[in-house]
């Protein structure tokens, strides 16, 4: 099958590859770019492992080609630590929550938590809880994931972070 | 995981776009927002050797104001629908019905043109556009045409839309101000598709009923429009006898297909029940004379 | 000493150890995506396989035409049982001691069982050579049925067992059957309900369900023709048996098998045994001298990989009328799917399931297992189920409920009348089990106190009552479940694994500048080991936890063990942790007693130190002695500071919780909203509370997930119907409760630091808290049991049968 030209910035960085067409991003960013951040965890759609960050939307990267990301400006979790190199609030507040066990949804889970503070910069529990419904989790169990989001829109808004009572 | 091979392309404009699928036929399909295609295509239960993207045809984007009727382009997202000021102020039930659509993901990318077009039974919008009497601007290459909602759905699957046929954008004469609204819909967890659902349009004169529209999601291989429903509510107070009555007549259409939702007869009811608490909501809603 | 000098407690809480809720060492490259999963491996010249397999659920294989995919450019092999029969390799054993097909051999016995392994250079060539495989099969009549299975003319799944009276656990009645297993006294129960006052019998039955890691199984496999030697990556929870089975059935030796597991992405008991995709990849690698890898999709992984529970538990409660309870019988049949593939200890193809007697004084108790062959995925033991203990405590707490209501008696206050008490701890259950600490009545009296259950009492009886005026159309229930779980497998006496007793091992090496490493036989999928391990050692040793790397799940450096599931690595490796550390406190008490020229016992430990009694300004510090220990020993004592310990636990450990939840239904749609959910878990001593929390809060979650939706579903040809995230229920943050955790403490006497072990325990208890709650709401109305999965549509048909809808 003939492979197509694409032209791209990923993490920042100005890409060039010959791809197929059939290739999805997800294995375009995994296997070509070695961007092995995002995840794969389903074939439906659902899990949202695989979320980037593409021309300032939340995408699942499995669910589209890497041909129609031509042109397009994408962020994966490798790209969302600070300029200088020290982790971002998001990265951060899911340490200080315990947001995380075994690691596999966290790249897409902070990949679209970060355009959530984006749409809305002091979202509440319910609007967390609805702006990462497309990332499934099944270590966590959500609750500490909220928690690390509130911990980062507190931080880059620079208000005290209140933890809610038990 | 992986689909079969296929050839891509990405016109520029709507009659290109057209040509190339009349060329293509049976072996090229349109990509719009791709969330109902490329999982299809993924789990090859669909394996065109064709794609044609219609992404970059700007002419496919955009809400506007079009006299008393709002045009929206097809390749409009949930999210811009969410979005737009417009909707929000003159036909909220879009609104409302787009934030109950998968997750926000696919909602950035999922296209209202491919949300109606593709004749998923399980598709949110089309039972709204019949709800507000929308209409589809179609093009292919013998030219353009404009299909009615109510007249689109014919089966699973199966549209009025011919082979090579692109809709481009849908129109909606815009409801009454003043209006009720809902979309009531019952699904096992958020971004399922529907258990069952009922969208509702209302307006009210002297605490009686003066227009009903009502549509219903998942109940059967097609959206379905509840006419009868509708008939029965007309000039009503809205009284639980007259809702009784409706929501029996809206039963009696619906034949949903069993499966992990629950039993035919389970959907059934439950069409029944998001069309009382949908009616219920859109009382509620209504503004200005004839709210009381 | 002045006011600068750190007190005992500042040392203490520098060092990050045990009981503090240190940040996690694995998050540092998780949250930057710098993990090292399996399918983040790229060798050069890796090939990738992948599977075709069966539509069928039971069928005959006619023919395998490999041909045209063989021909399609980029495919490099396609393997059959044909292929795997030269290295007897077509079927493999299981650990449960049955053997199973890795391909079809002549028979499908359920769908999507594999059929053929195709080989290629790139996963597309992979993906399309599949669908060119072409398999004639005859389709033969299926059961899928468990209850039908042992019938006279259910269809044979098994014809490999045929003429096999005698199996690994005892005679075969059926030619579907596998195993009867019983256990406790079948006279004394009889007695006990020959004389009962009261008595309930209801069928219990837990649907089987899938623990659906959010990784799915993967592999790849290395094999170096020139050494001779296999390297394995792979999602494995125990590694080392991995590697020890992968010799006996490759005949490799061991020491020429290099298995390692890196960061897993969750495991839940489904990454556990040996898949056909390993055993391919495996085979394929040796065939083509070039690494192949394995990774498997969603729906292979829900619909063929080990599977969890499908038992149907008939169970009985003997009591006296004033609420004691007197006897307890269970009969079970254990749909086990086509192979017994369940990662069993070797002596309990039930697994644990005797802990059914649960929390309560039950004087006589006996139940018996049935396992028995479907056209089902194979399997059984999985997801969090601490080895059937989730089947167990699900039966018994809701058997409780339902003898409470017969008797007319509050749930909570039912079960407290008849909760082991704290004197009779050790107490051996009626099924020999020795309990080894508990404070029930302590612990259930916080978690009601805690939610205000008598309250909560007054306000369902109020709503009850308007529901009746029609006021509401809203059920309120409350679910209390009090649970007792079996883990830390185990003893060597009671527990093998293909022959290997299940021990478990740490071997700790400081450093000549007072850091170090200790490497474990264990496997963290997500627990958090490489920050939790090293609080142990922190406390034990003085030394900070950061100063101590933790390193597990590769078998060239590991010590052996078993692996991490059952809630055994803080049981048996945190006490091995403990142990090693205690090996090496006692060498560094006599480096120190050297230098500071006294003797041994004229030292105390302080935190970090060894000062000597009455004169502490005279001490050596933990780094101070490590640092000793390379130049600095006794005469005749060798240098170094290191030591090995292999756990052979004296005993289970009883994790026990309280939990209570209360749940609103709508009754016209069938809709459940959880308004609370309180669990109360003791663990033991509690490592890391942090830890702990995230246990509960995600093992609450997947019980929630079971309660309330999922289940693996197969209709009656076969096909399975839930095999896909469209219909298999996994909650997202919007359906997720908000969880309350809380806690007593109540140590182990016999586990060197007292710790229980948690990770399961969530499961065991919110399963049947949730049933509970639900069928809670509807028992005043009269209903006795309804089954899960509490999903909208029964819950509405179980209104719709107590005639709530008219």
């Amino acid at each position: 099958m003939a492979k197509s030209q694409i032209e791209l910035k990923v993490n920042g960085k100005n890409v060039e590859a010959l791809v197929e067409p059939r290739t999805l991003l997800i294995h375009f960013l995994r296997d070509q770019l070695n961007l092995t951040g995002p995840h794969i965890g389903c074939e439906t759609s659902h899990c949202g492992a695989c979320t980037v960050d593409l021309d300032g939307k939340s995408v699942k990267s499995c669910t589209i080609f890497a041909v129609q990301a031509n042109g397009a400006d994408i962020r994966t979790i490798e790209g969302i630590a600070n300029a200088d190199g020290t982790l971002h609030a998001i990265q951060e507040g899911f340490r200080e929550m315990h947001g995380l066990q075994c690691g596999f949804c966290t790249p897409g889970m902070i990949t679209r938590a970060y355009r959530l503070l984006q749409e809305n910069k002091n979202p509440s529990e319910e609007e967390i809880r609805f702006g990462i419904s497309g990332n499934l989790c099944r270590c966590t169990g959500y609750q500490n994931i909220v928690r690390a989001i509130q911990f980062a829109a507190a931080k880059l808004n620079g208000a005290p972070f209140q933890e809610a009572a038990e | 995981m992986i689909p079969a091979a296929f050839t891509y392309h990405r016109p520029k404009s709507i009659q290109e776009a057209v040509a190339l699928l009349a060329k293509l036929g049976d072996n090229g399909r349109a990509l719009a927002g791709g969330h109902s295609l490329i999982p299809m295509m993924k789990l090859r239960l669909a394996a065109p050797g064709n794609l044609v993207d219609l992404a970059g045809i700007g002419e496919l984007k955009g809400v506007r104001a079009d006299g008393n009727d709002i045009v929206i382009g097809a390749m409009t997202t949930q999210h811009e629908l969410i979005e737009s000021n417009l909707l929000a102020d003159k036909i909220p039930l879009l609104r409302e019905t787009s934030l109950q659509i998968a997750d926000p993901q696919v909602r950035y990318l999922g296209t209202l043109g491919g949300n109606v077009a593709n004749g998923d039974p399980g598709n949110d919008m089309p039972a709204v556009m019949m709800c507000l009497g929308a209409s589809y601007n179609v093009t292919g290459k013998n030219g353009e045409r404009r299909i009615a909602a109510r007249d689109f759905y014919q089966g699973a699957y199966l549209t009025a839309l011919e082979t090579g046929e692109v809709l481009t954008g849908v129109r909606i004469p815009t409801p009454a101000a003043g209006h009720g609204w809902a979309y009531e819909k019952l699904k096992r967890k958020v971004g399922d598709y529907a258990t069952a659902a009922a969208a509702v349009i209302l307006t009210m004169k002297g605490g009686k009923v003066e227009s009903c529209s009502i549509g219903l999601t998942n109940v059967a291989d097609t959206p379905l429009w509840a006419q009868e429903a509708e008939r029965i509510l007309t000039g009503s107070t809205l009284d639980a006898a007259t809702i009784k009555r409706a929501v029996a007549a809206a039963e009696a259409i619906t034949s949903p297909a069993s499966d992990a939702r629950g039993p035919g007869q389970y959907r059934t009811k439950m069409a029944g029940v998001m069309l009382t608490r949908a009616l219920d909501r859109a009382k509620s809603r209504v503004r200005g004379q004839g709210s009381e | 000493m002045n006011d600068m000098t750190p007190t005992s407690a500042e040392r203490a809480a520098k060092l990050e150890g045990m009981g503090c809720k240190r940040k996690r060492v694995e998050d540092i490259r998780f949250v930057q995506g710098k993990g090292n999963y399996v399918d983040d491996i790229k060798l050069s010249g890796m090939l990738y396989g992948d599977l075709v397999r069966s539509p069928h659920g039971h069928a005959g294989v006619k023919n395998i035409d490999t041909t045209k995919a063989a021909a399609l450019p980029g495919v490099v092999a396609v393997i059959t049982a044909e292929t795997l029969k030269t290295v007897n390799l077509a079927w493999m054993p299981t650990l449960a001691g049955d053997t199973q097909m890795v391909l079809a051999d002549g028979k499908v016995l359920f769908q999507n069982q594999e059929v053929a392994f195709v080989v290629a250079e790139s996963r597309e060539a992979a993906a399309d050579a599949v669908e060119l495989v072409e398999v004639e099969y005859e389709p033969l009549p299926v059961n899928v049925d468990p209850l039908k299975a042992m019938t006279d003319g259910a269809p044979m799944i098994r014809e490999d067992l045929k003429d096999k009276t005698d199996a690994a656990h005892g005679k075969r009645k059926h030619y579907n059957h596998i195993f009867s297993w019983q256990a406790g006294d079948k006279a004394a129960a009889d007695a006990a309900f020959a004389k009962a006052e009261v008595t309930i019998k209801e069928m219990i039955i837990y649907p089987r369900v899938h623990p659906c890691p959010l990784e799915t199984c993967q592999c790849v496999a290395s094999f170096d023709k020139i050494k001779g030697e296999l390297t394995l990556w792979g999602t494995f929870q125990a590694p080392h048996v991995i590697r020890t089975v992968g010799s006996l059935i490759s005949k490799i030796p061991e020491n020429k098998i290099h298995v390692i597991a890196p960061d897993i992405g969750g495991g839940f008991g489904n990454k556990v045994g040996a898949y056909p995709g390993y055993i391919c990849a495996i085979v394929a690698s040796i065939v083509t001298g070039r690494p192949v890898k394995w990774t498997e999709d969603r729906i292979e992984n829900l619909s063929t990989t080990a599977f969890a529970r499908d038992f149907y538990m008939d169970v009985e409660i003997a009591a006296t009328k004033d609420g004691r309870v007197t006897g307890l019988r269970c009969y079970t049949i254990a749909d086990h799917g086509a192979f017994d593939a369940c990662a069993n200890a070797t002596k309990w193809p039930a697994g644990l399931f005797s802990i059914i007697s649960g929390s309560y004084d039950f004087p006589a108790a006996y139940c018996l297992v049935d396992g028995v062959y479907t056209n089902k995925a194979p399997g059984g033991v999985a997801y969090r189920c601490s080895f059937r203990v989730t089947e167990a405590a699900y039966c018994i707490e809701r058997a409780m409920d339902i003898m409470a209501q017969k008797l007319g008696m509050d749930p909570a206050e039912f079960r407290m009348k008849n909760l082991i008490r704290r004197e009779q701890f050790p107490y051996t259950s009626a099924f020999g089990w020795q309990y080894d600490s508990g404070d029930y009545r302590t612990a259930l009296n916080k978690a009601m106190e805690s939610v205000g259950y008598k309250k909560l009492r007054e306000e369902q009886k109020a709503k009850r009552e308007a529901f009746k005026r029609r006021e509401t159309r809203e059920l309120m229930g409350i679910g209390v479940a009090f649970f007792t779980e079996i883990v830390g497998a185990g003893p060597s006496r009671a527990c093998d694994i293909l022959g290997i007793a299940m021990f478990d091992s740490a071997e700790i090496r400081i450093h000549p500048t007072g850091s170090g490493i200790c490497r474990l036989g264990t496997k963290s999928q997500g627990q958090g080991h490489e920050t939790t391990y090293a609080q142990i050692i922190a406390t034990e040793l003085g030394l900070p936890a950061d100063s101590i790397t933790v390193e597990e799940g590769n078998t060239d450096t590991a010590p052996y063990g078993l692996g991490t599931y059952g809630s055994r690595s803080t049981p048996v490796s945190g006490a091995a942790t403990a142990m090693a550390c205690r090996k090496i406190k006692a060498k560094a008490q006599m480096i120190a007693a050297y230098m500071l020229e006294v003797h041994d016992d004229d030292l105390e430990w302080d935190v970090d130190r060894f000062r000597v009694k009455g004169n502490p300004e005279r001490f050596k510090t933990m780094t101070e002695l490590a640092w000793a220990a390379y130049h600095e020993v006794p005469p005749g004592m060798e240098p170094g500071l290191e030591a090995i310990n292999y756990y052979d636990p004296p005993n289970f450990t009883y994790p026990f919780g309280a939990y209570i939840c209360v749940v609103d239904i709508d009754v016209d749609t069938g809709q459940t909203k959880v308004r609370r959910f309180y669990a109360l878990d003791d663990c033991g001593t509690r490592i890391n509370p942090m830890i702990i929390e995230g246990q509960i809060h995600g093992g609450l979650t997947e019980a929630f997930g079971i309660a309330m939706g999922q289940e693996i579903h197969y209709d009656a040809e076969g096909n399975v119907t839930t095999a896909s995230f469209m219909d298999y229920f996994l909650p997202t943050a919007v359906e997720t409760p908000h969880w309350e955790t809380d806690w007593t403490t109540t140590p182990s006497p016999h586990h060197p630091i007292g710790a229980k072990g948690v990770g399961e325990s969530p499961n065991v208890g919110g399963v049947p808290c949730f049933s509970n709650a639900i069928n809670d709401a509807f028992a005043f109305l009269g209903a006795t049991h309804i089954q899960m999965p509490h999903d909208h549509w029964r819950t509405w048909m179980a209104a719709e049968k107590l005639g709530l809808h008219a």
